[in-house]
């Protein structure tokens, strides 16, 4: 029942047949996700099968790579993002995103928190909101005595919680994020894990993962892809416990990939 | 025949005997490495040698005091006179000049080659710029002499056939390829993964390019100013043509000047017997010279420690 009254939500975001070229090469054909408001969304699947080309044609991230074209539509909020009158710039300001590896800027870890908060001209209480979504990223309290210090010369897990930090503190509606934990030790992913737990309350999450257990844990749906396609969207349970098609099975069960 | 083939053949046998015995020719390249090495390195110490011995009488006669006190410099002439502060004030002119048009131009080119232009345009500017740098600079000279200073003379007044200010903007140009070109390695040695770092944040172009990987890139960029500003104070050709050979305290650009570089031309060109103060004079403007330039690189370096930035890679 639970179930049904979710599919009857209107999603945030949707894709609807959206499909990215590298040139000739149709990195992601024809997908077709909703995601919705306050949850976390998992998109699983072998290397190469599209999935980080997928979330960062979510955010217009693509663009900046040369030679991409884009098909299709993603809708928010109803709009597509890929209209003309949508400036990237404006959209990336709303839709987050964290990498797979750590990039904090070479700047201090204030700084590095601000950053979004000053281009957006959200001025006012700086000091405040570094702190807020600091604590936010679960790293306040290792870094309250050194905000000044270099962000690079944290260690890589709480360089990870940093970009989460910065991403938040420009008070987005969906974080993208790709492949967070890849870079991590298990401390440190477990650390970004159990801060998505505290994140979806306020926001939407979609995150790309290769391990399974981590979408298993942390999502509410998951998208399972492969060679460019969608094979299946569910309610995650139902993925990981009896999904509809052979090759899903096939990839949570571990038989390839 | 046979006789003649087997002695070739124990030649080519004992040749790779040769080579093959390892160690000595192991030894041997390292030998002609370390040669090499030390051919740079000698000749450095052989010049700084020379200057330093050639040097040494003059300060027997003029205190080291009056020659870095002394406003007036005419070791030419009589009364003769050796205070190198004229020189060292027009040398700082011409570099002073040469920065102020090298450094917003050089880093301007190498943001727009960077972070704006195409492939396409890069593939363009990038062989123009090196075919400005490898024109010889005595052609700048002229070009300041005949094109630069009429140009200025038509703008401003009172402007003398020799300045500092036509030197200094030619020098300015001459150095620009080398600024943009070493800024733009600095720049592109930045990871893209800043550069979507900041676009992910709703960063637009220019607060990314100027506010993320400009400061990211702020050592190399540096580098490359000290690096400009050394060659404008040692660059020779094209200031002696351009801003004449007067020596003058003075921070009127617009006035004739000589550097320390071009006095050095003016005495090695002339008939000054060797041996005498005014022949020392050239090998004591070459020690200031090397001294000056040693300073700058050991502050460079310094600057360069403090900005230089570590990424994770």
């Amino acid at each position: 029942m639970k179930v049904e009254q979710k599919k009857m939500q209107n999603a945030l975001m949707e894709s609807k047949d959206l499909s990215v070229f590298y040139g000739e090469y149709e990195a992601v054909k024809k997908a077709s996700i909703p995601i919705y408001e306050k949850t976390v969304t998992a998109v699983i699947g072998p290397s190469g099968c599209g999935k980080s080309t997928f979330v960062r044609s979510l955010n217009r991230m693509n663009e900046l790579i040369p030679g991409v074209e884009v098909k299709g539509e993603v809708l928010y909020h109803g709009d597509n993002i890929y209209d003309s009158k949508v400036d990237p710039v404006n959209l990336r300001r709303r839709i987050g995103m964290v990498f797979q590896k750590p990039n904090p800027f070479p700047k201090s870890i204030s700084q590095n928190v601000s950053w979004g908060p000053k281009i957006n001209g959200m001025t006012d209480a700086l000091d405040d909101r570094v702190e807020e979504a600091l604590k936010k990223a679960a790293l306040w309290d290792e870094v309250k005595d050194k905000l000044d210090q270099n962000g690079l010369s944290l260690s890589g897990g709480q360089q990870q919680r940093l970009c989460i930090a910065r991403a938040i503190a420009m008070e987005p509606e969906v974080i993208l994020m790709d492949e967070p934990c890849s870079a991590l030790d298990p401390i440190s992913t477990g650390r970004v894990e159990d801060l998505l737990f505290e994140l979806k309350k306020k926001y939407t999450i979609v995150i790309v993962t290769h391990n399974m257990q981590q979408a298993a844990r942390i999502s509410d749906h998951t998208a399972f892809m492969y060679q460019g396609d969608v094979i299946e969207f569910d309610e995650t349970k139902k993925i990981f416990t009896r999904p509809s098609k052979k090759q899903t099975e096939d990839y949570v069960t571990g038989k390839f990939g | 025949m046979t006789d003649n083939h087997s002695y070739w053949a124990a030649i080519v046998r004992r040749c790779r005997n040769w080579n093959r015995n390892s160690r000595f020719s192991e030894k041997s390249v390292v030998i002609f490495l370390w040669l090499s090495a030390m051919v740079s390195i000698l000749t450095t110490l052989g010049i700084v040698w020379v200057l330093f011995k050639e040097s040494l009488p003059f300060f027997s006669e003029v205190s080291l005091f009056e020659y870095l006190m002394g406003t007036q410099w005419s070791p030419l002439f009589s009364p003769q006179k050796f205070g190198v502060l004229p020189l060292i004030c027009g040398t700082f002119l011409i570099a002073a000049g040469a920065a102020m048009v090298a450094i917003p131009f050089g880093v301007g080119t190498a943001i727009f080659l960077s972070e704006y232009a195409s492939n396409r345009t890069r593939d363009v500017i990038k062989p123009v710029m090196e075919v400005l740098s490898g024109i010889p600079t005595v052609v700048y000279g002229y070009f300041a002499l005949t094109f630069i200073t009429p140009l200025l003379q038509s703008v401003i007044a009172d402007v003398e056939v020799f300045n500092a200010l036509s030197g200094a903007i030619v020098v300015g140009i001459m150095t620009i390829p080398m600024v943009a070109s070493l800024s733009d390695d600095a720049m592109r040695a930045v990871p893209d993964s800043l550069r979507y770092a900041a676009y992910a944040l709703g960063s637009t172009k220019f607060e990314t390019s100027f506010k993320i990987v400009f400061p990211a890139a702020l050592s190399g960029v540096i580098a490359s100013m000290v690096l400009a500003v050394s060659r404008a104070i040692g660059e020779t050709m094209a200031v002696t043509l351009a801003s004449g050979a007067t020596p003058k305290l003075t921070l009127n650009p617009l006035e004739s000047i000589q550097t320390m570089t071009a006095y050095i031309v003016q005495v090695s060109l002339g008939d000054t017997p060797q041996g005498t103060i005014e022949y020392q004079t050239i090998f004591v403007i070459g020690l200031t010279l090397f001294v000056i330039t040693l300073c700058m690189n050991i502050v460079s370096n310094k600057v360069l420690d403090r900005y230089k930035l570590k990424y994770e890679v």
